[in-house]
């Protein structure tokens, strides 16, 4: 081996804490990548596959009844390849030792066989047999909530009447990937389930003979939805049509979709982070390793090595500390990538998946480490390649300390000489100790930023259901009825209140802008679900006109006092031109209200609920449950405490994870950072600390001269560090923002507790190792020598 | 130094500063064994000004650090009066050095980020009874470059203030090696001025190790060094002023 190889491998071997310390940042960003990149690519390609395997269908619409003759001039429409038609229905399931009703989607599949499209992946069991009206397969996330088996019984509310089914089969659909029940913002396994049932069963119960209420189509490749749904919808409309949606808004594969977004999100921003920390350091231990080098490099170019040799030595060296950490990334990255892909695969059932991640995920995230620890060290190798022999083998002249406010002020009439030392190291290299302050903010950055996901979350838990909403129990109708069902709902045992809610499709237009949403009927002196805004004000909501979400307003490009053409998808259909009255702002979708009364008016219709709020005593809970259950016409429920219970859960499971890993990485990076600092703060001054040290102090003193100064850059990062957490939160946030939600700048005071402790934590471990060298400073060693 | 010598001196009843009693070091240099003391026998008598002399690896750095407090020897014992420092642990050393140990050093090994009085400052902080700074600085000639910083000084000023920071404590030891090492003449000659000024207006007792035969002339005794050993203990009845040196 050439000498110069060994000399890399002992001086490797002898910065062996900060080769691993640069390695560790190094490998945090690296994971960080892999992990994302890997967990993408799985889950795009576990998707993917899933949807073709069981022919997802591309085109979804639902009308209130259809003639089946319909779907033959469905299937004319330019561009279509599979026509399906089906019945879907939503009843209230009865399960043994489960106190409230469940709610069951009812789908119908073809009597004997697969449908063509949205087929069922069986996972046991086997489909209904022709002609059997009590069989069905159910979804199997429902199944594992309640611990069904195939031959168990459940009992379901069909159009009033109740009907023991018998499961026969256990089944996953790409359709419900993401099964979320009405009104609920996450997938409840307990409460919603899919219940897939023989089609003439349900024609029949539901009085659809010769007739479908559903429609999913396939299209023909390279065929835009868009121009099918156009034609679509004016097929539909004489039969209720609601409008046609493409893949890309069915809820399922939205949520799906909008994870993967996230995803995406985490795997640029967050290792540019941590790859932009590791190049910092590489650059700053390089740079000042190299200022120690100084002789032996005027050595090797006097015994005549050239240049770009020498210049290689140290590009090798830069290599090799990042090739370890890429090495460690690597690892870390895969195990991490299977363990959250097989986390995701869980939380979406999917019936297989494929882990198989490409070689593209390491080779980006290698070459990206590389790319930027070279070139944050190309200054400090080029200044050892065009060292002059003779100037490199001197010693470089004292730093050239001067005077300065801070350190010589009246103040420092106060402050004893190690003191003035250390602030005058700080104040003599600026740039350095800015690097060293934004290394370490950055670490607090991203602590602050992995944490403020739940205060977010919790946030929006908090106004959307605990302070928007009172009620206990919302009840959901097959079909909008009459105020008389109010006093249905007032005699149930326990209620204390209720209150109605109309929910009816509709397209907004204002210009050339549209949306098709849903207008909500609210009643002003709503007490248990009144509108509410982001920051928590109840709305107040005009007695004539539309109080738009500013998001709507926004899409529809139109403000306070415009007018919005708001076509009714549903019963007469009629097209109303109406004002916007008010403006809020709102988290979560974008909604459009209007006063329950006026809405009722403006539609000209004797049905006036199809939503019931209820406030119930918890006492009677068993007996109001038993009660609904036989009312007619319910079709599904929303409990809130439920939801609010899923929805922390949910995010206790994934969000939880999630931060940990970034916290753990995030306190690696503090870690890194600030050992390394310290480090190179040792291997400089090691000559004035011992110089100390012979002078008659003690060890103590001395940790004070290096760790004091470490100590006042930690305090300082601290307070940037929470200020660019607030922004890195910020960019994140505005990043996510999508159609369904926007997650708010929410930061609680113990998020930036946490970060700020963690940070301590691991810099007050960075000193103790540090702590360890100062006792085996070398005293003798300072009498003789130069350097 | 003999055996007979010491007893001679301890028959004068005056207690000596320093006193070796079969001092041997060996170092662990690698898979080498390196024994850099043999056995040496040493008094060192209040205001006494010792040179010491010898080629490279006989032993004088290793003595001296030994007498400092820095470093601990493998058998043997060293008093300082009736302390016996073989015996003490790293805190006591601490102690000794900052209480009563001045330390000049080839390469100053000033702190570059303090002005010379600041310099002073450190050690008169931690001292019990220490003069002025400026008093010190005075002592060894740099009143007027008090404010400068290590980068404004030439080598003989550094080294200068190194004394003062040596001395402001006052000290009853102050160990000098190769003082004059890295400086010119005319500029070593200064810096010796200083140590003999300071050490006879202090009492200090003052080691100094040096490759420089003609400074021998400067102390009171001059002891040689070789393979470990003292090899010759010569009392120099007359002492030279540092001026009159020339090499």
């Amino acid at each position: 081996m050439r000498p110069l190889n060994k000399k890399l491998l002992r001086d490797l071997w002898r910065l062996r804490g900060q080769v691993l310390a640069i390695a560790m940042v190094v490998a945090s960003g690296v994971a960080v990548l892999v992990m994302s990149l890997t967990v993408l690519e799985a889950l795009s390609a576990t998707a993917s596959a899933y949807y073709d395997r069981y022919r997802f269908a591309d085109v979804f619409a639902g009308v209130k009844r259809a003639p089946d003759r319909l779907a033959g001039r469905i299937a004319a429409i330019e561009g279509v390849q599979t026509v399906e038609t089906r019945i879907v229905q939503v009843a209230l399931l009865d399960i043994d030792g489960f106190e409230e009703p469940a709610v069951g989607q009812l789908v119908s599949i073809p009597e004997g066989r697969q449908p063509h499209l949205n087929q069922l992946a069986l996972r046991s069991g086997r489909l209904v047999e022709p002609g059997r009206s009590d069989e069905i397969v159910i979804s199997e996330p429902f199944a594992t909530a309640h611990g069904f088996e195939v031959g168990d019984h459940i009992d379901a509310v069909i159009n009033a009447a109740k009907r023991p089914l018998e499961i026969v089969g256990i089944a996953l659909s790409p359709e419900f990937v993401y099964a979320i029940g009405p009104g609920s913002l996450m997938p409840d396994d307990k409460r919603f389930g899919i219940i897939w049932m023989g089609h003439d069963a349900l024609a029949a119960a539901y009085d659809l003979d010769g007739a479908f209420n559903d429609v999913t189509l396939s299209l023909l490749p390279h065929t835009e939805p868009e121009a099918v749904i156009d034609r679509l919808d004016p097929l539909l409309e004489p039969y209720g049509g609601t409008g046609a949606i493409a893949r890309a808004d069915q809820i399922s594969n939205w949520f799906v979709n909008s994870e993967l977004d996230q995803l995406r999100t985490m795997a640029t921003i967050l290792p540019t982070i941590f790859i932009a920390v590791a190049a910092f350091l590489t650059n700053m231990v390089l740079g000042r390793l190299i200022a120690t080098e100084r002789a032996e490099i005027g050595l090797f170019k006097a015994f005549g090595y050239s240049d770009v040799e020498i210049g290689w030595l140290y590009v090798k060296m830069v290599m090799a500390m990042t090739m370890v950490g890429i090495a460690l990334g690597w690892a870390a990255g895969a195990w991490l990538g299977r363990f959250n892909t097989q986390l995701y695969a869980e939380f979406y059932h999917f019936p297989f998946l494929l882990y198989r991640p490409s070689p593209a995920a390491f080779v980006i995230g290698a070459l990206v480490s590389l790319a930027a620890a070279l070139a944050g060290t190309l200054g400090a190798v080029r200044g050892a390649a065009t060292l002059p022999p003779a100037e490199a083998m001197r010693p470089p002249a004292p730093p050239v300390y001067r005077r300065s406010r801070l350190a010589d002020g009246r103040l420092a009439f106060w402050l004893d000489q190690p003191t003035r030392i250390i602030l005058r190291q700080i104040i003599r290299w600026p740039m350095r100790s800015a690097l060293t302050v934004t290394g370490i903010a950055l670490s607090v950055a991203v602590l602050i930023m992995a944490n403020q996901w739940l205060d977010a979350i919790n946030h929006m838990i908090r106004v959307y259901y605990e302070d928007a909403q009172h009620q206990d129990v919302t009840i959901g109708l097959v079909e909008a009825r009459s105020e008389t069902v109010l006093r249905d709902v007032e005699h149930l045992p326990g209620t204390f209140a209720a209150e109605p809610m109309r929910i009816v499709g509709a397209r907004f237009r204002a210009g050339r802008e549209t949306h098709r949403g849903a207008l909500y009927g609210v009643p002003r002196d709503a007490t248990l679900a009144p509108v509410y805004d982001a920051a928590g004000e109840v709305v107040d909501l005009p007695e004539s006109g539309l109080a738009l979400s500013e998001k709507l307003a926004e899409k529809l490009k139109v403000s306070l006092g415009d007018m919005v053409q708001v076509e009714i998808l549903e019963g007469r259909r009629p097209v109303l031109d109406l004002p916007v009255a008010r403006l809020f702002d709102t988290y979560i979708g974008m909604p459009a209200y209007m006063d329950l009364d006026s809405f009722n008016r403006l539609l000209r219709e004797p049905y006036a609920v199809d939503y019931v709020h209820v406030l119930a005593d918890e006492q009677a809970r068993p007996a109001f449950f038993a009660e609904l259950r036989e009312l007619p016409g319910v079709a599904s429920l929303m409990i809130r405490q439920a939801a609010i219970d899923m929805m922390h859960a949910t995010i206790g499971e994934n969000m939880l994870i999630f931060i940990s890993f970034f916290s753990i990485f995030a306190a690696l990076l503090t870690l890194g950072v600030v050992y390394s600092s310290a480090r190179i703060a040792l291997s400089e001054s090691g000559r004035e600390l011992a110089t100390l040290r012979v002078l008659g102090f003690s060890r103590w003193e001395i940790s004070y001269v290096l760790l004091g100064q470490l100590g006042i850059l930690v305090v300082l990062a601290l307070p940037l560090g929470c200020l660019l957490g607030w922004g890195l939160a910020w960019l994140i946030i505005s990043s996510f923002e999508t159609e369904l939600y926007r997650v708010p700048l929410v930061i609680e005071r113990a998020t930036f507790g946490k970060a700020v402790l963690i940070t301590l934590l691991s810099a007050l471990l960075s000193a103790a190792l540090i702590r360890r060298r100062l006792d085996r400073l070398d005293l003798i060693a300072v009498l003789k020598t130069r350097e | 130094m003999t055996a007979g010598s010491v007893e001679a001196m301890a028959a004068e009843n005056e207690l000596p500063t320093f006193r070796a009693v079969d001092l041997t070091k060996i170092y662990q240099a690698g898979e080498v064994e390196v024994v850099a003391l043999r056995g040496v026998e040493l008094a060192l008598m209040p205001s006494e000004l010792v040179v010491l002399l010898g080629p490279s690896g006989s032993g004088k750095s290793t003595l001296l650090n030994i007498l400092g407090g820095l470093d601990t020897a493998t058998s043997g014992q060293v008093f300082f009066r009736d302390m016996e420092l073989t015996d003490a642990d790293q805190r006591r050393l601490t102690r000794y050095r900052r209480d009563h140990v001045g330390f000049v050093f080839q390469f100053y090994n000033l702190v570059p980020s303090l002005t010379a009085r600041e310099n002073v400052a450190l050690v008169t902080e931690i001292a019990r009874a220490p003069m002025a700074e400026t008093e010190a600085l005075d002592l060894v000639g740099l009143s007027d470059r008090m404010d400068h910083f290590p980068a404004q000084l030439s080598g003989g000023e550094q080294q200068r203030v190194a004394i003062a920071r040596a001395i402001a404590k006052r000290p009853e030891v102050l160990l000098c090696d190769e003082p004059t090492g890295a400086l010119d003449n005319e500029t070593g000659v200064v810096v010796l001025e200083a140590i003999e000024r300071v050490s006879r207006e202090l009492g200090t007792t003052t080691a100094l190790i040096t490759h420089n035969v003609v400074i021998a002339d400067m102390a009171d005794r001059v002891l040689s060094m070789g393979g470990g050993r003292i090899v010759e203990d010569r009392p120099n009845p007359t002492r030279r002023a540092p001026r009159e040196l020339a090499w």
